[in-house]
Protein backbone atom coordinates (compact mmCIF):
# COMPACT_ATOMS: atom_id res chain seq x y z
CA UNK A 1 0.00 0.00 0.00
CA UNK A 2 1.39 3.66 -0.87
CA UNK A 3 0.60 5.30 1.82
CA UNK A 4 1.86 8.53 0.44
CA UNK A 5 -0.48 8.48 -2.17
CA UNK A 6 -2.96 7.76 -0.33
CA UNK A 7 -2.54 10.32 2.36
CA UNK A 8 -2.95 12.92 -0.69
CA UNK A 9 -5.52 11.94 -2.09
CA UNK A 10 -7.45 12.07 1.32
CA UNK A 11 -5.93 15.38 1.78
CA UNK A 12 -7.87 16.37 -1.26
CA UNK A 13 -11.28 16.01 0.38
CA UNK A 14 -10.02 17.44 3.65
CA UNK A 15 -9.92 14.45 5.69
CA UNK A 16 -7.50 13.77 8.43
CA UNK A 17 -6.64 10.13 8.51
CA UNK A 18 -5.55 8.30 11.42
CA UNK A 19 -3.56 5.15 10.60
CA UNK A 20 -3.78 2.40 13.39
CA UNK A 21 -0.31 1.15 13.87
CA UNK A 22 0.89 -2.32 13.42
CA UNK A 23 -1.99 -3.90 11.62
CA UNK A 24 -2.48 -6.30 8.14
CA UNK A 25 -3.62 -4.58 5.89
CA UNK A 26 -3.61 -1.30 6.36
CA UNK A 27 -5.88 0.10 8.48
CA UNK A 28 -7.57 4.07 8.63
CA UNK A 29 -9.41 5.23 11.36
CA UNK A 30 -11.76 7.50 9.52
CA UNK A 31 -14.69 10.21 10.91
CA UNK A 32 -17.98 9.11 10.26
CA UNK A 33 -19.35 11.97 8.23
CA UNK A 34 -15.59 11.86 5.79
CA UNK A 35 -16.62 7.77 4.88
CA UNK A 36 -19.20 8.25 1.92
CA UNK A 37 -16.30 10.59 0.35
CA UNK A 38 -13.62 8.73 1.06
CA UNK A 39 -15.04 5.49 0.05
CA UNK A 40 -15.99 6.96 -2.96
CA UNK A 41 -12.83 8.27 -3.86
CA UNK A 42 -11.18 5.32 -3.23
CA UNK A 43 -13.83 3.30 -5.45
CA UNK A 44 -13.32 6.19 -8.21
CA UNK A 45 -9.35 6.80 -8.12
CA UNK A 46 -7.56 5.01 -10.62
CA UNK A 47 -4.66 4.63 -8.74
CA UNK A 48 -6.19 2.63 -5.92
CA UNK A 49 -9.68 1.01 -7.57
CA UNK A 50 -10.73 -0.99 -4.63
CA UNK A 51 -13.99 -2.41 -6.45
CA UNK A 52 -14.55 -5.05 -3.74
CA UNK A 53 -15.77 -4.70 -0.43
CA UNK A 54 -15.08 -8.27 1.38
CA UNK A 55 -16.86 -7.63 4.33
CA UNK A 56 -18.66 -5.29 7.02
CA UNK A 57 -17.56 -6.21 10.71
CA UNK A 58 -19.91 -4.60 13.63
CA UNK A 59 -18.01 -4.65 16.87
CA UNK A 60 -19.71 -3.25 20.39
CA UNK A 61 -17.01 -2.42 22.14
CA UNK A 62 -19.35 -2.60 25.54
CA UNK A 63 -21.18 -0.31 27.90
CA UNK A 64 -18.14 0.67 29.82
CA UNK A 65 -16.41 2.00 26.84
CA UNK A 66 -19.07 3.59 25.12
CA UNK A 67 -18.41 3.06 21.66
CA UNK A 68 -19.10 0.65 18.88
CA UNK A 69 -17.03 -0.07 15.48
CA UNK A 70 -18.19 -0.48 11.57
CA UNK A 71 -15.11 -2.16 9.96
CA UNK A 72 -14.78 -2.36 6.20
CA UNK A 73 -12.66 -4.78 4.31
CA UNK A 74 -11.66 -3.22 1.16
CA UNK A 75 -9.80 -4.96 -1.28
CA UNK A 76 -8.34 -4.03 -4.81
CA UNK A 77 -8.22 -6.55 -8.03
CA UNK A 78 -6.30 -5.07 -10.17
CA UNK A 79 -3.46 -3.83 -7.77
CA UNK A 80 -3.96 -6.86 -5.14
CA UNK A 81 -3.67 -4.37 -2.44
CA UNK A 82 -6.41 -4.31 0.74
CA UNK A 83 -6.94 -1.54 2.84
CA UNK A 84 -9.24 -1.75 5.87
CA UNK A 85 -11.56 0.94 7.00
CA UNK A 86 -12.74 1.83 10.57
CA UNK A 87 -15.63 4.13 11.97
CA UNK A 88 -16.53 4.80 15.48
CA UNK A 89 -20.04 5.27 16.44
CA UNK A 90 -20.98 6.74 19.97
CA UNK A 91 -23.18 3.25 21.82
CA UNK A 92 -26.46 5.80 21.83
CA UNK A 93 -28.10 5.72 18.15
CA UNK A 94 -25.22 4.70 16.20
CA UNK A 95 -25.50 6.11 12.73
CA UNK A 96 -23.70 5.62 9.65
CA UNK A 97 -23.88 6.35 6.01
CA UNK A 98 -24.84 3.18 4.13
CA UNK A 99 -22.15 2.99 1.57
CA UNK A 100 -24.20 0.34 -0.66
CA UNK A 101 -24.42 2.66 -3.74
CA UNK A 102 -21.00 2.11 -4.44
CA UNK A 103 -20.56 -1.42 -3.22
CA UNK A 104 -23.71 -3.56 -4.19
CA UNK A 105 -22.09 -6.36 -1.85
CA UNK A 106 -22.76 -3.76 1.46
CA UNK A 107 -26.41 -4.12 0.99
CA UNK A 108 -26.61 -7.52 2.63
CA UNK A 109 -23.33 -6.88 5.14
CA UNK A 110 -25.22 -3.89 6.41
CA UNK A 111 -28.13 -5.39 6.80
CA UNK A 112 -26.44 -8.29 9.08
CA UNK A 113 -24.90 -5.33 11.34
CA UNK A 114 -28.00 -3.55 11.66
CA UNK A 115 -29.76 -7.18 12.85
CA UNK A 116 -27.14 -7.81 15.17
CA UNK A 117 -26.02 -4.59 16.32
CA UNK A 118 -29.00 -2.06 15.87
CA UNK A 119 -26.76 0.26 13.97
CA UNK A 120 -28.40 2.20 11.27
CA UNK A 121 -27.17 2.49 8.20
CA UNK A 122 -28.74 6.14 6.44
CA UNK A 123 -29.94 5.77 2.96
CA UNK A 124 -30.04 2.31 2.54
CA UNK A 125 -32.55 1.07 -0.09
CA UNK A 126 -33.67 -1.65 2.16
CA UNK A 127 -32.69 -1.60 6.05
CA UNK A 128 -34.25 -4.59 7.59
CA UNK A 129 -33.45 -7.83 9.66
CA UNK A 130 -31.65 -10.39 7.66
CA UNK A 131 -31.13 -13.35 9.43
CA UNK A 132 -33.44 -12.94 12.52
CA UNK A 133 -37.97 -12.44 12.25
CA UNK A 134 -38.70 -9.29 11.72
CA UNK A 135 -40.40 -9.00 15.05
CA UNK A 136 -37.56 -10.02 17.22
CA UNK A 137 -36.61 -7.88 19.95
CA UNK A 138 -33.22 -6.35 20.49
CA UNK A 139 -29.72 -6.55 19.40
CA UNK A 140 -27.88 -9.87 19.95
CA UNK A 141 -24.41 -9.34 19.71
CA UNK A 142 -24.70 -6.20 21.96
CA UNK A 143 -22.61 -6.66 24.89
CA UNK A 144 -25.49 -5.82 27.08
CA UNK A 145 -28.23 -7.88 24.85
CA UNK A 146 -31.19 -9.30 27.42
CA UNK A 147 -32.69 -11.96 25.83
CA UNK A 148 -36.31 -12.22 25.51
CA UNK A 149 -38.59 -14.55 27.52
CA UNK A 150 -40.53 -15.59 24.57
CA UNK A 151 -41.24 -15.66 21.02
CA UNK A 152 -44.57 -15.38 20.12
CA UNK A 153 -45.73 -17.55 23.23
CA UNK A 154 -43.07 -19.99 22.64
CA UNK A 155 -40.37 -20.06 25.06
CA UNK A 156 -37.08 -19.27 24.26
CA UNK A 157 -35.11 -21.58 27.29
CA UNK A 158 -35.09 -25.02 27.48
CA UNK A 159 -37.59 -25.99 29.62
CA UNK A 160 -35.48 -28.17 32.13
CA UNK B 1 -22.84 -42.66 19.61
CA UNK B 2 -22.50 -44.35 16.56
CA UNK B 3 -22.57 -47.48 17.95
CA UNK B 4 -25.43 -46.74 20.11
CA UNK B 5 -27.10 -45.38 16.61
CA UNK B 6 -26.25 -48.55 14.73
CA UNK B 7 -27.46 -50.32 17.93
CA UNK B 8 -31.12 -48.63 17.90
CA UNK B 9 -31.77 -49.26 13.96
CA UNK B 10 -30.91 -52.98 14.20
CA UNK B 11 -33.10 -53.35 17.15
CA UNK B 12 -36.42 -51.69 15.78
CA UNK B 13 -35.80 -52.58 12.10
CA UNK B 14 -36.89 -56.24 12.70
CA UNK B 15 -40.08 -55.45 11.66
CA UNK B 16 -41.80 -56.92 8.52
CA UNK B 17 -42.56 -54.99 5.52
CA UNK B 18 -43.66 -58.12 3.92
CA UNK B 19 -47.39 -57.68 2.80
CA UNK B 20 -48.43 -61.18 3.27
CA UNK B 21 -47.28 -60.44 7.00
CA UNK B 22 -50.14 -58.11 8.02
CA UNK B 23 -52.59 -57.54 5.38
CA UNK B 24 -54.01 -60.43 3.41
CA UNK B 25 -55.62 -62.60 5.61
CA UNK B 26 -56.98 -64.86 3.15
CA UNK B 27 -56.91 -66.29 -1.12
CA UNK B 28 -58.86 -68.43 -2.55
CA UNK B 29 -56.73 -70.45 -4.96
CA UNK B 30 -56.42 -68.52 -8.37
CA UNK B 31 -59.35 -66.57 -8.22
CA UNK B 32 -58.01 -63.42 -8.01
CA UNK B 33 -59.64 -62.77 -4.75
CA UNK B 34 -58.42 -61.54 -1.38
CA UNK B 35 -60.14 -60.65 2.16
CA UNK B 36 -58.49 -58.37 3.91
CA UNK B 37 -59.25 -55.69 6.74
CA UNK B 38 -60.08 -52.26 5.38
CA UNK B 39 -57.82 -50.92 8.44
CA UNK B 40 -54.81 -53.37 7.20
CA UNK B 41 -55.20 -52.39 3.72
CA UNK B 42 -55.19 -48.95 4.05
CA UNK B 43 -52.60 -49.06 6.80
CA UNK B 44 -50.19 -50.90 4.44
CA UNK B 45 -50.70 -48.96 1.54
CA UNK B 46 -50.06 -45.94 3.55
CA UNK B 47 -46.92 -46.94 5.21
CA UNK B 48 -45.34 -48.81 2.06
CA UNK B 49 -44.75 -45.67 0.47
CA UNK B 50 -44.45 -42.56 2.11
CA UNK B 51 -43.16 -39.85 0.76
CA UNK B 52 -40.76 -37.44 2.81
CA UNK B 53 -40.75 -33.86 2.25
CA UNK B 54 -37.04 -32.88 1.58
CA UNK B 55 -36.84 -30.54 4.39
CA UNK B 56 -32.85 -30.54 5.01
CA UNK B 57 -32.39 -27.25 7.20
CA UNK B 58 -28.58 -28.13 8.72
CA UNK B 59 -26.30 -31.45 8.58
CA UNK B 60 -28.74 -33.55 9.56
CA UNK B 61 -29.90 -32.82 5.92
CA UNK B 62 -26.37 -34.53 4.63
CA UNK B 63 -27.22 -38.44 6.41
CA UNK B 64 -30.90 -37.91 5.11
CA UNK B 65 -29.62 -37.02 1.60
CA UNK B 66 -27.16 -40.52 2.43
CA UNK B 67 -30.23 -42.31 3.31
CA UNK B 68 -31.73 -42.06 -0.06
CA UNK B 69 -28.50 -43.00 -1.83
CA UNK B 70 -27.92 -46.73 -3.19
CA UNK B 71 -25.85 -47.99 -0.28
CA UNK B 72 -28.90 -47.11 2.23
CA UNK B 73 -31.35 -47.32 -0.56
CA UNK B 74 -34.23 -45.22 0.91
CA UNK B 75 -36.21 -46.12 -1.99
CA UNK B 76 -36.66 -49.93 -1.03
CA UNK B 77 -39.55 -48.82 1.41
CA UNK B 78 -41.43 -46.79 -1.51
CA UNK B 79 -39.67 -43.67 -0.45
CA UNK B 80 -38.41 -41.11 -2.76
CA UNK B 81 -37.70 -37.45 -2.03
CA UNK B 82 -40.37 -35.46 -2.56
CA UNK B 83 -39.99 -31.30 -2.95
CA UNK B 84 -43.94 -30.62 -2.56
CA UNK B 85 -45.87 -30.20 0.87
CA UNK B 86 -49.06 -31.49 -1.10
CA UNK B 87 -47.97 -34.74 -2.05
CA UNK B 88 -45.80 -35.33 0.58
CA UNK B 89 -46.76 -38.15 3.72
CA UNK B 90 -44.14 -37.46 5.66
CA UNK B 91 -41.84 -34.35 7.04
CA UNK B 92 -38.73 -35.39 7.91
CA UNK B 93 -37.06 -32.05 10.15
CA UNK B 94 -33.85 -32.78 9.30
CA UNK B 95 -31.68 -30.00 11.40
CA UNK B 96 -31.85 -26.92 13.73
CA UNK B 97 -35.28 -25.14 13.75
CA UNK B 98 -34.59 -21.36 14.18
CA UNK B 99 -37.59 -19.04 14.85
CA UNK B 100 -37.49 -17.81 11.78
CA UNK B 101 -37.62 -21.39 9.96
CA UNK B 102 -40.17 -21.98 12.74
CA UNK B 103 -43.34 -20.12 10.75
CA UNK B 104 -41.99 -21.93 7.24
CA UNK B 105 -41.70 -25.58 9.03
CA UNK B 106 -45.38 -24.82 10.61
CA UNK B 107 -47.04 -23.59 7.22
CA UNK B 108 -45.47 -26.58 5.28
CA UNK B 109 -46.73 -29.29 7.72
CA UNK B 110 -50.18 -27.19 7.13
CA UNK B 111 -50.12 -27.60 3.67
CA UNK B 112 -49.22 -31.44 3.91
CA UNK B 113 -52.52 -33.57 3.09
CA UNK B 114 -53.76 -35.86 6.32
CA UNK B 115 -52.93 -38.65 6.94
CA UNK B 116 -49.60 -37.07 7.91
CA UNK B 117 -46.57 -37.82 10.20
CA UNK B 118 -43.39 -36.01 11.42
CA UNK B 119 -39.83 -37.70 11.93
CA UNK B 120 -37.68 -35.28 13.93
CA UNK B 121 -34.41 -36.35 13.19
CA UNK B 122 -31.30 -35.23 15.14
CA UNK B 123 -30.52 -33.43 17.97
CA UNK B 124 -31.82 -30.25 16.94
CA UNK B 125 -34.57 -30.48 16.35
CA UNK B 126 -35.54 -32.97 19.37
CA UNK B 127 -34.74 -30.63 21.95
CA UNK B 128 -32.09 -27.74 21.06
CA UNK B 129 -29.31 -30.14 20.62
CA UNK B 130 -25.67 -28.01 21.07
CA UNK B 131 -28.06 -25.11 20.89
CA UNK B 132 -29.74 -25.99 24.04
CA UNK B 133 -28.30 -23.15 26.63
CA UNK B 134 -27.20 -20.26 24.75
CA UNK B 135 -28.94 -20.72 21.29
CA UNK B 136 -31.55 -17.62 21.61
CA UNK B 137 -32.71 -18.07 17.92
CA UNK B 138 -33.14 -21.88 18.37
CA UNK B 139 -36.64 -23.21 18.93
CA UNK B 140 -36.08 -25.90 21.65
CA UNK B 141 -37.58 -28.90 19.99
CA UNK B 142 -39.68 -29.07 16.50
CA UNK B 143 -42.31 -30.30 19.11
CA UNK B 144 -43.20 -27.11 20.00
CA UNK B 145 -44.10 -26.31 16.48
CA UNK B 146 -45.60 -29.13 15.11
CA UNK B 147 -46.69 -32.96 16.35
CA UNK B 148 -43.73 -35.26 16.04
CA UNK B 149 -44.23 -38.65 15.28
CA UNK B 150 -41.00 -40.29 15.76
CA UNK B 151 -37.72 -38.71 17.17
CA UNK B 152 -34.37 -40.05 16.25
CA UNK B 153 -31.63 -39.63 18.47
CA UNK B 154 -27.83 -38.61 17.23
CA UNK B 155 -25.97 -35.66 16.27
CA UNK B 156 -26.26 -36.39 13.14
CA UNK B 157 -28.01 -39.90 13.39
CA UNK B 158 -26.56 -42.33 10.79
CA UNK B 159 -28.65 -43.50 7.73
CA UNK B 160 -29.17 -46.56 10.02
CA UNK B 161 -30.64 -44.79 12.56
CA UNK B 162 -33.03 -42.72 10.38
CA UNK B 163 -34.37 -46.18 8.90
CA UNK B 164 -34.96 -47.44 12.20
CA UNK B 165 -36.97 -44.49 12.96
CA UNK B 166 -38.96 -45.03 9.63
CA UNK B 167 -39.47 -48.41 10.73
CA UNK B 168 -40.56 -47.33 14.50
CA UNK B 169 -43.14 -45.02 12.11
CA UNK B 170 -44.27 -48.13 9.68
CA UNK B 171 -45.08 -50.22 13.32
CA UNK B 172 -47.07 -47.08 13.96
CA UNK B 173 -48.66 -46.23 11.14
CA UNK B 174 -49.65 -50.14 11.02
CA UNK B 175 -51.41 -50.20 14.58
CA UNK B 176 -53.77 -47.42 13.34
CA UNK B 177 -57.85 -47.55 12.64
CA UNK B 178 -60.14 -45.66 10.17
CA UNK B 179 -62.39 -45.84 12.84
CA UNK B 180 -60.53 -43.76 15.91
CA UNK B 181 -59.10 -40.59 15.00
CA UNK B 182 -55.11 -40.40 15.15
CA UNK B 183 -53.41 -39.25 17.87
CA UNK B 184 -51.66 -36.17 16.82
CA UNK B 185 -48.54 -36.37 18.23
Amino acid sequence: MDREKLLSLLASSNVKPQWVENSNPTTLLIDKIDLPGVCQQLWNNPDFFFDQLSCITGLDCGPETGTMEVIYNLYSIPFNQSLMLKVVLPRENPEVESVSAIWKSANWLEREIFDMYGIKFLNHPDLRRILLPADWEGFPLKKDYQEQETYRNIKLAPES
Amino acid sequence: MQEQNRQSAVSSGQASNNVEDFAYKESFGNSGLIITQLDNLLNWSRLSSLFPMTFGIACCAIEFMSTGTTPFDMDRFGMAPFASPRQADVMIVAGTVTFKMADRIKRLYEQMADPKYVISMGSCSNCGGPYWQHGYHVVKGVDKIIPVDVYVPGCPPRPEALIGGIMKLHDKIRGESIMTSRNNG
